[in-house]
């Protein structure tokens, strides 16, 4: 480097610890040497959440949150998302990516969230990067949901109608409740208007405070890894490197970028030929204009909501009150927020684990995806109890977890960390 | 004094401070949390409307919009009025019990002021979608087996007779709301304001 710009940095470095930042979460941050590919997630997502600003702040341009109607009797709102679809330069594209983006943010985020289930990454004593996890899990649900008010079609409508009335259901305050986020008694400008400025600007800034949080955590103990050991128990005596340890740049910076690579190629596969993911990321009715009077035939929010809207309608109403059903779906994400402390198991990694772990995860997943699957099924007798079922088998995993992981035949961990 | 001693007035002080500028914060937060409500303009659109049911054919549906929600208006035919009371025991509140969903007057078997007349909010109790049309006793998968004539809600099949009762198995807890109505001629109906203060 040239003495000129070392002069300059060293003049902002006196006054800002620009080279002591860099270093420590980047040049002398040490990951352990043997991620996988289970290891790219994290950094995709980062990747996505950046996606997402930039192309919301480009949708904002020119999307009017406005329902009332227009000239030719169509909302502002759903016309203004047409209108940047058709009439705006490549305003197709931006919207595609946006929309198309929020589903991939949700499999970057499940497959994230796999990750740290099968090699322990919630366990001491990284319980808080976890928990700053599940909430950003929550707020890019929210965000999601939020958004998907937008472009104020039937699904956009109809979706708001059902999920804001399920505080209705909590007793004695839930009516005032559900009015109050409305701002009005029923979904209407008010609503849309609202979920806007909390679309763009409060859950965002909440999401990246969040985000700061988990990697300010996250390099505060290290990364864990596929074998689930520390690579902080032997340290090079002399230097107090961890000796399983590499520096994430250049090592990780350079493996995340094949990561982003091949992530693209696929995301661009999947934005040119089916953005609309087969109605799975935008549904068909949600192009046609929010009819606060008519349901469509067949509502069912986007996929990754769906394991918990099964939930929600596989329990029945009790005491004349549908709040079991709901209170069921708050604690199918609740209890993720407690699994750092129901796991009991001497060891974090499923590569030492035994049978029975593998077996109840293996049910979790099947739990999971058949839960997801009914969700987006119209319902019927067999599906419900179907829908029972599971929900039982996605709650007895988190709920008999300190007996079975405690239970479990584990393997010895290694002192060292293994080739992967 | 010593440094390591505990000034309790300086204490004191820093408590009753911390205390009023959290009243502070808490009432300033009052506007904003307020202001999320619905408005004085949102407030007032809750006017009755009147509906002419003059035109309306014999087992047909009208449905007019109240305060937002749809409002159907039901012509039941004889055959309807007389298929209501064979499912009594399949349905949650065949008596229409639960006094929030009515008004007095329509604490009846058929739940109207005329019989033949069905009045409902036809928005459905479980999570506020609108329920399908299931109005002929044709028994399809979403009606499910001796179906009498009713309505299916689509998101989450709730069920429901011609006279809007839930039926037992619905994740819909109560019976349809039927909104205060009264008539100001024999087709002429005013829904949202029944004379009685509602």
């Amino acid at each position: 480097m040239s003495s000129k710009v070392q002069q300059f940095l060293g003049w902002i470095d006196d006054r800002f610890p620009l080279t002591a930042t860099w270093k420590q979460h980047l040049s002398e941050y040490y990951a352990p040497k043997n991620f996988n590919f289970w290891y790219f997630f994290g950094s995709l997502a980062l990747l996505v959440l950046v996606m997402q600003i930039v192309t919301g702040i480009f949708l904002t341009m020119h999307y009017k949150p406005d329902a009332s109607l227009n000239a030719a009797g169509v909302s502002v709102a759903f016309a203004s998302v047409e209108y940047i679809m058709r009439d705006v330069d490549w305003g197709w594209l931006i919207r595609y990516l946006h929309s198309t983006g929020a589903s991939m943010f949700f499999v970057v985020v499940y497959l994230h969230m796999y990750r740290g289930l099968i090699y322990g990454s919630y366990r001491k004593p990284r319980e808080l990067i976890w928990i700053f996890g599940c909430f950003i899990y929550v707020a890019l649900m929210a965000e999601a949901f939020m958004g998907y008010l937008l472009p104020w079609g039937q699904m956009s409508f109809w979706g708001a109608q059902v999920i804001i009335n399920l505080f209705d259901a909590i007793p004695f305050i839930g009516p005032d409740v559900s009015t109050w986020i409305r701002g009005d008694f029923v979904i209407s400008g008010a609503t849309l208007n609202r979920f806007f400025a909390f679309h763009v600007i409060a859950v965002p800034l909440v999401l990246l405070g969040l985000v700061v949080m988990h990697l300010v955590a996250l390099h505060e103990v290290g990364s864990n890894n596929p074998d689930g050991i520390e690579i902080k128990k032997h340290k090079d005596p002399n230097t107090g490197i961890p000796l399983d340890g590499i520096p994430f740049h250049p090592y990780y910076t350079v493996k995340d970028i094949l990561g982003v690579c091949v992530f693209l190629i696929v995301f661009a596969v999947i934005l040119f030929f089916t953005p609309e993911g087969g109605g799975y990321f935008l549904e068909a009715n949600n192009f046609i204009p929010a009819d606060p009077f008519k349901t469509p035939e067949h509502i069912a929010p986007l996929w990754y909501f769906t394991a918990f809207y099964s939930i929600l309608r596989a329990v029945p109403p009790l005491f004349n009150s549908q709040f079991p059903g709901v209170i069921a779906m708050g604690l199918a994400i609740v209890v993720m927020f407690l699994l750092p402390w129901l796991d009991r198991s001497p060891v974090k990694s499923i590569r030492y684990r035994g049978a029975l772990y593998k077996w109840a995860l293996a049910l979790f997943v099947i739990a999971f995806f058949v839960l997801s699957y009914l969700g987006t099924q119209s319902v019927s007798e067999t599906k419900t109890w179907l829908a029972r079922i599971f929900s039982i088998i996605y709650f007895l995993f988190f709920i008999l977890m300190p007996w079975y992981s405690r239970a479990d035949k584990t393997k010895p961990e290694p002192e060292r960390v293994t080739a992967c | 004094m010593s440094n390591n001693e505990i000034n309790r007035t300086r204490r004191n002080l820093i408590i009753a401070t911390a205390t009023v500028g959290g009243a502070g914060v808490v009432a300033a937060a009052v506007p904003f949390v307020a202001s999320m409500m619905p408005s004085a303009l949102a407030k007032g659109l809750g006017a009755p409307i009147e509906v002419d049911i003059g035109k309306l054919e014999s087992g047909a549906k009208l449905t007019v919009a109240w305060r937002g929600k749809p409002v159907w208006i039901i012509s039941r035919t004889k055959d309807m009025l007389q298929r209501l009371d064979k499912h009594d025991d399949r349905l949650t509140d065949p008596k229409s019990e639960v006094t929030s969903q009515q008004p007095d007057y329509c604490k009846n078997p058929t739940r109207s002021i005329k019989p033949e007349y069905m009045i409902a909010v036809g928005i459905c109790t479980h999570l506020g979608c609108s329920p399908s049309d299931k109005l002929k006793p044709e028994s399809d998968n979403e009606t499910g087996p001796n179906w009498d004539g009713g309505f299916y809600c689509p998101c989450h099949g709730s069920r429901f007779d011609l006279a809007t009762r839930v039926y037992k198995g619905s994740p819909a807890p109560t019976n349809l709301v039927v909104p205060p109505h009264k008539y100001l001629t024999d087709t002429m109906i005013r829904i949202g304001d029944d004379g009685k203060g509602a």
